[in-house]
């Protein structure tokens, strides 16, 4: 059975540190749980506190603080000062909403490193219509502040439908606002993009052509701006080496204290996530049914058991198997040695015939507590 | 991008160097990554403080470990260091 025998694990290098579900804005593909609304509760700081002697002292040495708006929490300073004493680097992956140049400057003195500020779009309109609030001029700001009192700042654009169609001007205004490194981040179909995915997911076409443009724009700025560019996988037919290996490198930590394996392993049935109010980061790590769950390969079954690329990618991502095959243990149905590969195939012809509709007809679901309610009643 | 011979060298202030205990190795640090660095890599990065050029940290660093012929690797070296942002040359 997964999780049985342990394999030999390496300790956690990256700690994500979901401070709070809050947030002002409400992206359609928000990758936090469609009922998010459900866990109101929130660690403390002194928890917080604890959680980040324990990581660090097992070896995690990146340490991003996220959410929902990780602004939203009052001890942002102070955690951060405590994650500098502790020798992290700390990055904030932040909306950039309700962010001040005072916050920059106390953020920068607590020993902040790097910030990453996410725009939806290169225009206010489509910005604020994605955002469902209006941001755009603020995250503009923002992003100059950023660059302004000397942190290097990554610019997150996280591309769909809807604004794949601007790859250009995105491009520009990566380059107009001095990022050091453009994150363009196509949409993974989890959490509420996988709700909204009819509504997102672009054509191979739209893909293709906007890669070339990405492409291009990457050797005009090589040594100034690094991009990084997140695989829309829908379109591949290998799936992604997720998480680097279940249990490897990554640990996430969410707003109750939950720790996941990954940040979607909230929709797994079954793997009983333990909460770091009751055990130490160490035991959770090294014990844990959850982290022992998929790590290494005696969980898999075929085709993945007897692949000779298992090691590469493990099998894919855990969560989009069960989200799309309904069972966790099966290959990622992105892989074309997948019997299930036709969902994905599916998915893309639902979306394209989406796509000529009015999208009266369907609208966005955007992220908000109201949603997040109604969708998990029924 | 190339090195320049005369120009002083320095670390990049976007990254960060530090020694990782749990590691036992130095790594440089920044936003969302990280490279573990061998020792003679790490003590060339640590040469790096803005006021010696090329000549100066090789012989800085041949003084240190007592030897000679090491200017061919540490200029490689540096030229990987550059392309990747880790290092800077400024006035
Ligand atoms: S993706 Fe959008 S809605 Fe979700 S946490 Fe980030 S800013 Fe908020
Ligand atoms: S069969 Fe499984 S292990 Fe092999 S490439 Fe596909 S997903 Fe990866």
């Amino acid at each position: 059975m997964a999780g049985s025998n342990k394999t030999n694990s390496t300790p956690p290098r990256w700690l994500l540190a979901e401070l709070t579900y809050a947030c002002p804005l409400q992206c359609p593909y928000c990758s936090n749980p469609i009922d998010y609304a459900n866990y109101q509760s929130e660690l403390s700081t002194e928890d917080w506190k604890r959680v980040l002697s324990q990581a660090r002292k097992m070896g995690a040495v990146q340490l991003g603080f996220s959410g929902g708006e990780p602004l939203t929490r009052k001890d942002l300073v102070e955690l951060v000062k405590h994650a500098r004493d502790l020798g992290y680097y700390s990055n904030l992956i932040t909306s950039g909403y309700g962010m001040t140049e005072t916050k920059i400057v106390q953020l920068k003195e607590a020993g902040l490193d790097h910030i990453q500020i996410s725009i939806q779009a290169s225009s206010q309109e489509l910005n604020d219509h994605i955002a469902g609030t209006s941001s755009f001029d603020h995250k503009k700001s923002v992003a100059h502040l950023i660059k302004k009192h000397g942190y290097p700042m990554v610019l997150c654009v996280v591309i769909h439908r809807e604004n794949i169609h601007q790859m250009a001007q995105i491009l520009e205004m990566a380059e107009e606002l001095g990022a050091d490194y453009l994150e363009l981040a196509n949409t993974q179909y989890y959490g509420w993009a996988h709700v909204n995915r009819d509504l997102l997911l672009p054509t191979k076409e739209q893909f293709q052509q906007a890669e070339k443009l990405a492409q291009a724009f990457k050797d005009r700025v090589a040594g100034k701006m690094k991009i990084y560019y997140v695989v829309p996988d829908f379109y591949e037919d290998r799936p992604k080496a997720c998480m680097n290996g279940w249990g490897t490198t990554f640990l996430t930590i969410a707003p109750d204290g939950v720790a996941l394996p990954c940040h979607s392993a909230r929709e797994l049935p079954g793997l009983d996530c333990p909460n770091v109010n009751d055990y130490s980061i160490e035991t959770i790590w090294n014990e844990s049914r959850a982290f022992n769950f998929f790590r290494g390969v005696d969980w898999m079954k075929e085709p993945c058991l007897s692949c000779d690329e298992k090691s590469k990618d493990f099998g894919g991502c855990r969560c989009q198997a069960y989200l799309l095959t309904g069972d966790m243990y099966a290959a990622d149905p992105v892989c074309s040695k997948s019997s299930d590969r036709a969902v994905i195939e599916q998915a893309i012809d639902s979306a394209k015939t989406a796509s000529a509709i009015s999208t009266n007809e369907k609208p966005l679901i955007f992220r908000n507590s109201k949603n997040s309610k109604i969708m998990t009643r029924n | 991008m190339t090195l320049n011979l005369d120009k002083p060298i320095k670390f990049s202030p976007l990254h960060r160097l530090q020694w990782e205990e749990a590691q036992q190795k130095d790594v440089i640090l920044y936003p969302e990554g990280m490279v573990e660095l061998n020792q003679s890599s790490a003590e060339i990065l640590k040469c790096c403080d803005g006021t010696r050029n090329l000549d100066q940290i090789v012989s800085e660093l041949e003084l240190k470990f007592a030897t000679s012929g090491l200017k061919n690797d540490i200029t490689n070296f540096l030229e990987i260091a550059l392309k990747n942002g880790w290092i800077q040359q400024n006035q």
